[in-house]
């Protein structure tokens, strides 16, 4: 008994500390004065300027794109190339595998760094196109490491046996590869979008005058202090990346409930 | 067929974002350009060991550890808690530990700066009952809570992924051999659970250790970490060899740390898995 | 008979509101080998890990040498278990696995060196103190969690399906070793099987359960051979099994013509279950049969051929030495001890 009771007050004040300074940073976003500390009346006021401030729109539209395109960019050439590992002979395999691990290892400042340091020495203006090869860069990892494991399920035989049926390699790989290993090539996706929305670092180290995303205009607002506007943004930041995860997990979990029927 | 050719445009890829780039960082880290050329120089790791800087190393170092220290003090028994519930509400708990992770960490960290600043939530609570609080931001304190906070998610969550495969007959074959619920725990549990706890660990120090976001807005302009003195050094003094020099030993520093936590992991699992 | 260790009285149970176990009683005695029997989801498990203090009944009592255990945590028993999937400790060699119980006793270091050594030895894994639990086959990772129980000389060792995940050979063989375990050490094995053979070769006294009740506690003989209603003598061997009438004392009606037997006590015209076994019906040539029919299949079964034979409106199972082809007629004879009458089990 005291021991379950100790268990729920626990979890509780666990969940507290986790939950409270989000909650209390979305209430305040509706909050009509300034203050951070006293209720003065419910308002959109915030979510109204937010909507009119140029710089939060520029780079939200930033943002946008550059999730969206890198994201794309990422899944097809790692889509690609998890096929091309996966055929690979064991040892240019695992060093192939390895590689892909690196990035996701580095830290994300080293990573910001040594890009900045590489279009910098090849002149290539930093702004728009190096923010998106940067994120191109760290999406790829994340496709190939969500396409390897549907890869790895596949059955060899039904690709030969679309052969053996009269099927040309690329219809095969169509109509019999390609539906199998959809799902992994979609979580890769969406991780790439989630992992492109939610960059900082890397963003903040590869971008040039002019253009920001959202988490580095938040960055640079917050330096200067705190302000509603921000508490509105990030609210509904947060409501986006709640909205991903549910799909991401949604489709993990059907994924995992075929995977449990077939077994 | 050729198959494997597919996977070249990736490696190319990768040779020239992430590989060549690794190699800048090494190559300037040990080069100097003047007037007269490039000359091979080992003056940024010299200046790496000067005092005031050993310090910001020794204090990333010593509050990285202090971060994941507390978060495994406090995250072992939630990843505890969390494995022994029934499933259905598990589940329900477990998502709620990986929302918080998945939020952007500058929101995690501009929450807890609204909260603490002088005008902030907490300062004005406590107001009410008369006492008058010395600043709540800017102080080591305030940083290691940042870290705590963004970062305890990463603890529990290996720690329980590993906890919810122990297999139940397991822990009742130790009670059935005299062991007391202490000894269970000492003895099964914890040895058992080691492989989570040394992800955890490596998971939670190595984003403390090279953070410059959550020192700069919870420690203030002045408070250095490795990875403001890293930014200072890309982004505003340009010395980029020094900065390089900063970023080989950050990556020394993670890649031996990472080698001990793997070691201890491996010892752990009798070598069955490696 | 064996001085009583353990006795359930009017133990019940139930798992949200499903009731898994029933008034069980039982007295188990020392020394004995009492194997709990019955289909698969019957509390067989659970009977056991109420024994063992890893579940609390919801009523009734559980008495270890006459002295109430209910609320006695598994750690204070003093009965070992060994685990349906062996539940060793793979993050510690053979040896620390055999050697925890002792540790925890605080024994000193010599002695556990020794008392490893000996059951090693009894489980015929001598030398293998270093080896990971990884690295052992199943059949000697069975043997090491048996041994881990048994180092620490519990006076009453419980088994739940220990031999559930070998292969037949294996089995057989570590059914031997564990009789001779059992004998050469006097504890009392209380062990839980769903294979009625294994049960019938290996114990002093078969618990029968069914739906979370007690069926028949008998004798392997007693079980076998007087089976107290159908459901026993179903799970105990396959048997043909008959709708009858008990017409009057000694005699019985089935298959379209009367018998005499050896039972009595019934109502007159009162419907029963007529049990017969399958090698307990003779084949003879038609003219001599109480019934006839026609050979419909053969099978051999390594010792004797088993024969669905079609006769009378019924199928009967027969085992025989002899094999009679298919499709050729042939006759059956029936003596009366064979015949085992039973009380209808009402199904609800
Ligand atoms: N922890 C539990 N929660 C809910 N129901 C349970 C639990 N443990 C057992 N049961 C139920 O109790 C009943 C008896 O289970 P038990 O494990 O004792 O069966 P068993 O005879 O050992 O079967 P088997 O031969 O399959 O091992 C089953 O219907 C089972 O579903
Ligand atoms: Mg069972």
């Amino acid at each position: 008994m005291v021991k379950s009771a100790f268990k729920k007050i626990y979890t509780f004040l666990i969940f507290l500390f986790l939950y409270a300074p989000i909650i209390v940073l979305i209430i305040f976003s509706f909050n009509e004065s300034k203050s951070r500390a006293h209720w003065t009346g419910f308002t959109f006021k915030w979510y109204i300027e937010m909507f009119r401030d140029r710089q939060i729109m520029s780079s939200l539209y930033y943002t946008i794109t550059i999730a969206l395109t890198a994201s794309i960019i990422a899944t097809v050439l790692g889509t690609i190339a998890a096929l091309g590992i996966y055929y690979m002979k064991k040892t240019p395999r695992t060093i192939m595998i390895n590689l892909t691990y690196l990035p996701v290892l580095n830290p994300d400042i080293v990573t910001g760094i040594s890009l900045m340091l590489l279009f910098i020495l090849m002149k290539f203006q930093r702004g728009f196109f190096s923010m998106l090869i940067a994120h191109i860069t760290f999406n790829l990892p994340y496709v190939i490491l969500s396409v390897m494991p549907k890869l790895k399920q596949l059955d060899n035989y039904l690709y030969d046996a679309a052969l053996d049926l009269g099927a040309t390699p690329t219809y095969a790989f169509r109509k019999v590869v390609l539906p199998q290993i959809a799902p992994g090539i979609f979580t890769g996706f969406l991780l790439a979008m989630t992992m492109s929305i939610d960059d900082f670092v890397i963003s903040f180290f590869t971008t040039g005058p002019g253009v920001s995303n959202l988490a580095i205009t938040i960055y640079s607002m917050a330096r200067k202090g705190v302000s509603p506007k921000i508490n509105a943004v990030l609210s509904i930041m947060f409501a986006g990346v709640i909205l991903m995860l549910l799909i991401i997990n949604n489709r993990m979990s059907r994924d995992n409930g075929r995977k449990e029927n077939v077994v | 067929m050729k198959k494997h050719l597919m996977a070249y445009p990736y490696a190319l890829w990768m040779l020239i974002f992430t590989i060549i780039p690794l190699a800048l960082i090494l190559v300037y880290s040990v080069i100097t350009i003047d007037d007269a050329g490039i000359h091979f120089t080992l003056d940024h790791f010299r200046r790496v060991f000067e005092p005031i800087y050993l310090a910001v190393f020794w204090r990333s170092i010593k509050i990285a550890t202090i971060s994941t220290i507390i978060c495994l003090i406090l995250g072992y028994p939630m990843a505890m808690i969390l494995a022994s519930k029934n499933l259905s509400k598990k589940s329900i708990l477990v998502v709620l530990f990986v929302i918080p992770m998945w939020m952007n960490f500058l929101a995690r960290t501009y929450a807890w700066m609204t909260l603490l600043e002088r005008n902030g939530l907490i300062a004005t609570i406590i107001g009410y009952f008369g006492i008058q609080l010395p600043s709540l931001l800017y102080t080591e304190n305030t940083v290691i809570l940042g870290m705590v906070y963004n970062f305890l998610p990463f603890m529990v969550l290996p720690v329980y992924s590993v906890l919810v495969k122990i297999d139940k007959a397991v822990l009742e074959a130790a009670e059935d051999l005299g062991a007391t619920p202490f000894i269970v725990f000492r003895r099964v549990i914890f040895p058992l659970s080691l492989p989570g706890v040394s992800s955890g660990i490596i998971m939670v120090f190595m984003p403390a250790l090279t953070t410059f976001v959550i020192s700069r807005l919870l420690g203030g302009a002045h408070f250095t970490l490795i990875g403001n003195l890293i930014e200072q050094q890309f982004l505003t003094t340009m010395d980029w060899g020094f900065g390089s020099a900063l970023s080989v030993v950050l990556m020394l520093i993670i890649i031996l740390s990472m080698g001990f936590a793997m070691r201890y992991e491996k010892e752990n699992q009798g070598g069955g898995l490696w | 008979m064996h001085e009583e260790i353990i006795r359930l009285v009017n133990v019940s149970k139930s798992y949200d509101g499903q009731q898994v176990l029933q008034n069980i009683n039982l007295g188990i005695g020392r020394n004995e080998f009492v194997t709990l029997l019955g289909p698969s989801g019957c509390g067989k498990t659970t009977t056991l890990r109420i024994i063992g203090g890893f579940e609390m009944a919801d009523s009734g009592d559980v008495i270890f040498e006459g002295k109430k255990i209910n609320n006695l945590p598994p750690y204070k028993r003093n009965l070992n278990t060994v685990f349906q999937k062996y539940a060793l400790f793979t993050h510690m060699n053979v040896y620390e696995n055999i050697a925890f119980g002792l540790r925890i006793k605080k024994m000193d270091k010599e002695e556990i060196d020794k008392k490893v050594k000996e059951v090693l030895n009894l489980v015929n894994l001598r030398g293998y103190e270093k080896r990971e639990i990884n690295s052992l086959s199943g059949g000697q990772q069975q043997r090491i969690a048996i041994a881990r129980a048994l180092v620490n000389e519990p006076q009453v060792l419980l088994l739940d399906e220990p031999l559930g995940a070998l292969d037949l050979k294996l089995r057989k063989d570590m059914q031997l070793e564990l009789k001779r375990i059992q004998q050469r050490l006097g504890i009392t094995f209380i062990y839980v099987t769903h294979d009625q053979e294994e049960a019938l070769t290996m114990s002093d006294t078969i618990v029968v359960m069914k739906d979370g009740k007690i069926q028949q506690i008998g004798t392997p003989q007693d079980i076998y051979n007087e089976p107290v209603n159908a459901f026993v003598a179903d799970f105990i061997g396959e048997s043909n099994i008959i709708d009858g009438v008990m017409v009057e004392d000694y005699y019985v009606e089935f298959a379209g013509r009367g018998f005499k037997c050896v039972d009595k006590g019934f109502l007159p015209n009162e419907e029963v279950d007529v049990v017969i076994r399958p090698e307990d019906i003779k084949l003879v040539p038609v003219e001599e049969g109480m019934l006839e029919g026609v050979v419909e299949s053969v099978i051999f079964k390594g010792v004797h051929y088993e024969m669905i034979i079609n006769g009378n409106g019924l199928r009967w199972m027969v085992h025989s030495t002899m094999m009679e082809p298919e499709n050729t007629r042939v006759g059956m004879q029936i003596t009366p001890h064979d015949i085992h009458i039973m009380k209808k089990v009402k199904t609800e």
